[in-house]
């Protein structure tokens, strides 16, 4: 099954990332995780590491995610994939490996060996995915959920005087010495997405240059379990989380501005 | 190779070297850190991976993904470590990654205390982690048992895709005495065509242990199964004295079975007619030639360094036909040869009795 329509006398100039698997995902209308699989693709196919790319899948929405890329991949306990990771880049450190981990898995359950892997300066690259709710499940409170949002485990609104305050995740291990590059990026506009596609590049270039743990935090949205329809999404992603999670540069070392 | 005095840990961290061990991760506890401790300086040397992890769930999943590229990868840990890799096992078990763990297992329950113990049998044996399977468990009763089964463990665990234990008890990992490490075996650079190395001219491979359709889990249960059918029917292990002519079988393992030894050995110097049944490996457990035996005996008695846990298994093979004794310690207490000799004694003249009994009637 071919996804590029030949027209005669005209240039391609959009097609399926050699990186991305033509097959449907089981993702729900209107949400980011396909905007994101496909930045990841387009930026493994430029850097022409969809031969040598490894990808640790993680438990959640994107627990299938293994299915929807062409590279060797496997699939972590939740919260593992970090760890998963490490074992896979020290016996491999020529394969460029990547974990997708949303925000349950990385800043709950998986907090440890996320934190871990940053300050070994573990050579790998997470893309961290965080719409502030568990999607997989059917929209329970996350810990990067906001003070006040109403989730099926938070009907009032997260209080946070019992269940504390969402956690900045990008802020928490850009504090790290062994992290090289730790951004804060935004999918809910074309422009936004454009910077995190560059983004994606950049980590992965770091990676290749061995200078150490990378991460792509990405706002994203889940109209389904948020109750809005795709559009709200988008909005309440710049106006809800935008405040609370600045987009921004929260590690860069020396050595990664060269390569930007 | 000369035989050299070794410590039980640092003998099993080194037969792992030189069984081509490419890459090691784990946490540190008593008493098993010398294991770590040798390992760090040996990977390094050789330039191999060698890394400490922030907790053993880290260890257990840097295990996995190094086995998922298809490399010799191992760890080590003690009994409360043990229970936090069940996760990581389950997972590991649910992918078909060959994998070797060492558990130098200690008294419990709870954090328990850093003495031998046998107390990790059912959790090492039943499952080690949630989920249909059981891993391979060979159990060491000497520093040289302990070498060999290392080495074994690499190549058992390989040719089936399975997670094997070695499951020594802390006694075997602290004490020295004189054995004989293998040759240095070459590292082995090829991968199996199943292993994440980067989809070079090839689809990608996928290692994952999830199966949401119903029947699509069952058939991959089924093929655990089959698997596990195979190891039973090749790979129970087992050492056996004084088989031919008894009327009471001891039933033993690891250090609880060595010592079980010595007091066969008096008992028979005595008079009794007793056997020694050694399992080597605690899955499989050798049912087949337990059942054999239990043709030709009168009684079992089962000595464990535990509240009686293989004593189930035994149960099980021995299926009601003759009583079962027991004689455990626990907390880390390693039973004397007195203690077991004395138990022998209790048992041997129950058995008299009972045998009298048979002739009146």
């Amino acid at each position: 099954m071919s996804t590029t329509v030949c027209v005669p006398n005209m240039e391609v100039v959009y097609e399926r990332p050699i990186a991305l698997a033509d097959v449907h995902t089981h993702y729900c209308p209107g949400c980011t995780h396909g905007t994101a699989h496909r930045l990841l693709a387009e930026a493994l196919d430029e850097l022409h590491m969809q031969d040598r790319a490894i990808l640790v899948a993680s438990v959640g929405c994107s627990v299938f995610s293994y299915k929807y890329f062409n590279v060797d991949s496997c699939e972590a306990a939740h919260g593992r994939a970090p760890a998963m990771a490490t074992g896979i880049k020290r016996v491999n450190p020529d394969n460029i490996v990547v974990t997708y981990q949303g925000d349950g898995d990385l800043a709950s359950i998986g907090i440890a060996e996320a934190i871990h892997a940053a300050t070994r300066g573990d050579n790998i690259t997470i893309v961290f995915i965080n719409n502030a709710i568990y999607g997989m499940t059917g929209g329970q409170m996350a810990p990067t959920s906001l003070p006040g949002q109403r989730t099926n485990s938070s009907p009032l609104g997260r209080d946070v005087r019992s269940a504390g305050y969402p956690m900045r995740v990008s802020e928490l291990l850009s504090q790290l010495d062994g992290t090289a590059y730790i951004v804060r990026r935004s999918l809910h506009d074309a422009k936004n997405v454009r910077k995190a596609k560059k983004a994606l590049l950049t980590a992965l270039k770091v990676q290749e240059a061995g200078l150490g743990f990378s991460m792509v935090e990405m706002l994203s949205s889940c109209p389904t379990n948020w109750g809005m329809n795709p559009q709200e999404a988008l909005q309440w992603v710049e106006d809800s989380m935008l405040p609370y999670y600045p987009i921004g540069d929260y590690k860069v070392i020396d050595a990664v501005r060269e390569l930007m | 190779m000369a035989k050299e005095m070794l410590k039980g840990n640092v003998a099993i961290a080194e037969a792992a070297v030189r069984a081509g061990l490419q890459a090691y991760f784990g946490y540190p506890i008593t008493p098993q850190t010398e294991l770590l401790e040798h390992l760090s300086k040996r990977m390094v040397e050789l330039g191999r991976v060698f890394l400490q992890a922030e907790s053993e769930v880290a260890a257990i999943n840097m295990v996995y993904g190094a086995a998922c590229t298809g490399v010799r990868v191992m760890t080590s840990s003690s009994s409360p470590g043990i229970s936090l890799m069940q996760e990581g096992l389950s997972y590991i078990a649910g992918s078909d990654i060959p994998t070797v763990l060492i558990d130098v297992m200690r008294g419990g329950p709870g954090l328990g205390n850093i003495l031998p113990s046998q107390g990790d049998y059912f959790q090492v044996t039943r499952s080690a982690g949630h989920g249909d399977y059981h891993p391979i468990v060979l159990a060491p009763a000497s520093v040289q048992e302990a070498i060999d089964f290392t080495v074994l463990a690499f190549d058992l665990a390989e040719y089936y895709r399975h997670i094997v234990i070695v499951a020594a008890d802390g006694q075997i990992g602290q004490m020295m005495e004189p054995a004989e490490l293998p040759e240095m075996r070459p590292v082995n650079e090829k991968r199996p065509e199943w292993a994440l190395t980067g989809a070079i001219d090839r689809d990608p491979n996928i290692i994952t242990s999830i199966y949401l359709e119903g029947h699509e889990m069952e058939a991959y249960n089924l093929k655990v199964q089959a698997k596990l059918k195979e190891v039973k029917k090749s790979e129970a292990r087992w050492v056996e004295h004084w088989t031919e002519d008894m009327d009471l079988l001891v039933v033993g393992y690891g250090t609880a079975g060595r010592i079980a030894y010595s007091a066969v050995e008096e008992a028979r110097e005595r008079g009794m007619k007793v056997g020694l049944l050694r399992p080597q490996t605690l899955w499989p457990f050798p049912e087949k030639r337990l059942s054999e035996l239990t043709d030709e005996i009168e009684a079992v008695l089962v000595v464990e360094m535990n509240a009686g846990q293989m004593l189930e298994d035994v149960r099980l093979a021995v299926s009601g036909q003759i009583p079962v004794g027991f004689y455990g310690r626990m907390g880390g207490v390693v039973p004397m040869p007195d203690e077991i000799l004395d138990a022998i004694d209790t048992h041997y003249k129950r058995l008299a009795i009972r045998l009298r009994d048979k002739e009146r009637v």
